[in-house]
């Protein structure tokens, strides 16, 4: 009610209507939808140009400039007349004589098939058989969910304890149960990689059980009711009612399933630097730009790819939401 | 009360964008602040960043720095940081607003610094009060490539085949002197059940001590500072005598030692699984006080060629260095000039016991016989060097050598076709 004191009683005798708007704001002339619009306006131009504006400062910005900097020569030190430009020497180089290169594109690749097909259907499945109420499930989900609050630099130690060869928790469980040789977890380019998806496929896991968990959670009980009614059995009620209708719930997973494997950066770093078997473009990316290195330039073209990489998920992301929306 | 409610939102939109407008002038007023008056531009205060790290480390600097407080009207404030973020940050470190005196190492790295103007030139206080510090060695590891010197050096830790005399004397081992020696040791050790010479890559800078020395016998440290300035062929049949004379040595290293990390291998010398480990001083950290670090001996890396000789000792060099454009010039000159007094250097050799003080006139009566004996080493040598990832450019170390040393530690076979890839790519940095 205090907006009633705080309008100004001099109000011109052409409004009828009692003014509920708050502080005399109001212009001679000017209609009440009109003002309201201009706020509006200025408030949408606010809360859309900041974003705007960091993004295109954060995101867009940076990403030009790596592109332009990637047909350039750079040690990141002196000024812009410091920068020697090459052309596409560095993507020529990155091809032909960049000996980690070619794995670190076919590890990207093994690494998004491998979080694809294994922690995502177990995830899946572990939410489906904690969805069904079982005594102790807040334990459970408690447990499987653990690993995704840590970071996989920290699950990177935590495994080094299990793999390590020489001290390591399973040489130590092989010898004593198999007598087996010692073998070189990390150390093995044919092995380590997948040791490492094992480690990193424990954390996915939780994250997808989580999400399949909040999406089953959502999905109405009557679908059920009515499969079962038709005589579905859990099998054919999952595959046919219940998994179609978590549509949205998959694409969030492919979305981030996919920003996970290219992301995949901090478990190998702490490992052996991404090196030797563990090649990630990110990882190449960092040891060239941010480390010692400093090959701006050449740092920038993998960078690049990558990007490219990238963008070939978004283009079939946001063609599947828009055809979505559409629909 | 419901025709009240479209006011307040429309408020408290407008509130909060006000005040986020607000935060962020908030936020920028500090940084440019920064630029004009500093209220910290205290004539007494001098910053330093250090990037020891380790508890011994800042224990030793620690007590440099509380003598050079009780001695001088300054304060020093420090800023320690992790070794590998220090060395991984500090390109764009030295081209912020780095503090006045910085942490760093001798060679390639500081020479380049110096080139590209980012540290100051420091040949007032070598002409000055540090006239006469440091031998002549030191001195050309502290000049940079316009004839100055740009680093104020406290301690060397040289690298050598570190054992336990226990072992040795239970075996009845003798300290091989040549390569035929060397291998007959390995050959021994084996027969005995231990594993020859401990190794442990993971981490892929360790064997670079391995390669290093290997050309250093066999080549001589001529050739080697050749073929790290980017002059030399990594083709050449020098540099695949080295990587055969290393495919000799592999068999008795221990197995598979990409897996494995350097700290994992200094415990299996700790614990006597292995007969000998290739590292520098700083092994001996690894040996608790008292009997067990007694038992820590090394001798030199043996004699490849009788014309080369052994003179050459591997010997990393830490010291400070004066930022390119520091706050407080006079009273950096007067920190620096402590960090490179015996005094201080010896007081940081107290809490350290990898670091043996730089200084001439360092009194070895105090050290420990390991400590005296590295010394020795590092006196007697005609040429140190530092380590690979220290004498070449950074990129190439890091991106080139490495994964090709891993390369040859899985493949030890194909060394035609690694060194002529390590050439391409050497072409390619050093341009």
């Amino acid at each position: 009610m205090a907006s009633h004191s705080t309008s100004p009683p001099p109000a011109p005798p052409s409004t009828t209507s009692p003014d509920r708007r708050p502080r005399g704001a109001r212009r001679s002339g000017a209609g009440g939808t009109l003002r309201n619009g201009r706020g509006d306006r200025i408030t949408i131009a606010l809360m859309l140009g900041v974003p705007a504006l960091l993004v295109l400062g954060l995101v867009w910005l940076p990403a030009l400039v790596t592109v332009v900097l990637s047909f350039t020569r750079w040690d990141g030190i002196g000024g812009w007349d410091t920068i020697e430009w090459t052309g596409v020497q560095n993507y020529v180089d990155a091809f032909t004589i960049y000996p980690p290169f070619q794995p670190a594109l076919s590890n990207n690749l093994i690494w998004l098939v491998v979080l694809f097909t294994v922690p995502t259907v177990l995830g899946m499945f572990l939410a489906v058989l904690l969805d069904r109420e079982m005594r102790g499930g807040a334990v459970y989900q408690s447990i499987f969910y653990m690993p995704v609050v840590l970071s996989l630099a920290l699950i990177g130690f935590i495994w080094q304890l299990i793999y390590s060869r020489d001290q390591g928790l399973l040489n130590s469980f092989l010898a004593f149960a198999a007598d087996a040789p010692p073998v070189d977890w990390f150390g093995d380019p044919d092995l380590n990689l997948y040791a490492v998806l094992v480690a990193a496929g424990w954390r996915h896991t939780g994250y997808i059980m989580l999400l399949y968990l909040a999406g089953l959670k959502a999905v109405d009980p009557s679908l059920r009711e009515a499969a079962a009614i038709d005589g579905a059995g859990p099998v054919r009620t999952f595959t046919h009612v219940v998994f179609p209708a978590l549509l949205p719930i998959n694409l969030v997973v492919v979305v981030v399933t996919v920003i996970d494997a290219l992301r995949a950066f901090d478990i190998v770093w702490v490992i052996n630097r991404g090196r030797n078997g563990l090649e990630l473009i990110s990882a190449l990316v960092t040891s060239n730009v941010i480390g010692e290195a400093s090959r701006v330039g050449f740092g920038s073209a993998l960078a690049v790819i990558m990007l490219l990489i990238s963008v070939v998920f978004i283009v079939v992301y946001v063609a599947t939401m828009l055809r979505g929306a559409r629909r | 009360m419901h025709h009240h409610d479209p006011g307040p939102p429309a408020l408290r939109r407008r509130t909060l964008l006000r005040g986020l407008a607000g935060a962020g002038v908030l936020g920028v007023l500090p940084a440019l602040g920064g630029c004009g008056t500093d209220p910290r531009n205290d004539p007494l205060r001098i910053t330093m960043a250090s990037n020891r790290a380790q508890e011994l480390e800042a224990a030793g600097m620690a007590a440099v720095l509380e003598s050079f407080r009780t001695g001088s009207d300054y304060t020093v404030e420090l800023n320690t940081v992790e070794r590998n973020a220090f060395q991984e940050s500090i390109n764009n470190y030295l081209q912020g607003t780095p503090d006045d005196v910085v942490a760093w190492f001798g060679g390639y790295r500081m020479r380049f610094f110096a080139e590209r103007g980012l540290i100051s030139d420091l040949s007032h206080l070598w002409e000055g009060p540090l006239k006469g510090s440091f031998s002549d060695g030191l001195e050309r590891l502290c000049t940079g490539d316009d004839g100055k010197q740009y680093l104020v050096p406290d301690f060397s830790y040289p690298w050598a085949f570190f054992y336990r005399k226990s072992v040795f004397e239970e075996h009845g081992y003798e300290v091989p002197h040549t390569r035929a020696e060397l291998l007959d040791l390995c050959e021994r050790m084996r027969e005995d059940g231990l594993d020859p010479i401990g190794y442990g890559n993971r981490e892929g800078w360790p064997v670079m001590g391995t390669f290093d020395y290997l050309n250093l016998r066999v080549n001589g440290p001529e050739f080697h500072d050749q073929l790290l300035r980017g002059e030399a062929s990594w083709e050449s049949a020098e540099v695949r005598e080295v990587f055969s004379a290393w495919a000799e040595l592999l068999p008795f290293h221990q197995p598979d030692p990409l897996g494995r990390s350097f700290d994992e291998a200094r415990l299996s010398l700790v614990q006597k699984e292995c007969g000998m480990l290739l590292a520098g001083l700083f092994v001996s950290q690894s040996f608790p006080e008292g009997e067990e670090r007694e038992d820590l001996d090394f001798f030199p890396f043996p004699e490849y060629d009788p014309a080369v000789g052994t003179s050459a000792v591997e010997a990393p060099t830490d010291g400070f260095m004066l930022s390119a454009d520091p706050r407080n010039p006079e009273g950096a000159d007067d920190l620096l000039t402590h960090l490179g007094s015996l005094e201080s250097q010896e007081l940081y050799a107290d809490q350290d016991p990898q670091a043996l003080p730089a200084h001439v006139d360092t009194d070895t009566d105090r050290f420990s016989d390991l400590d005296r004996k590295a010394l020795e080493l590092i006196d007697g040598a005609d040429t140190i060097t530092q380590f690979l990832d220290r004498d070449t450019r950074p990129d190439f170390a890091a991106v080139v050598a490495i994964p090709a040393f891993q390369r040859f530690l899985r493949r030890p076979d194909d060394i035609r076709e690694l060194t002529s890839d390590l050439e391409r790519q050497k072409r390619s940095i050093f341009g």
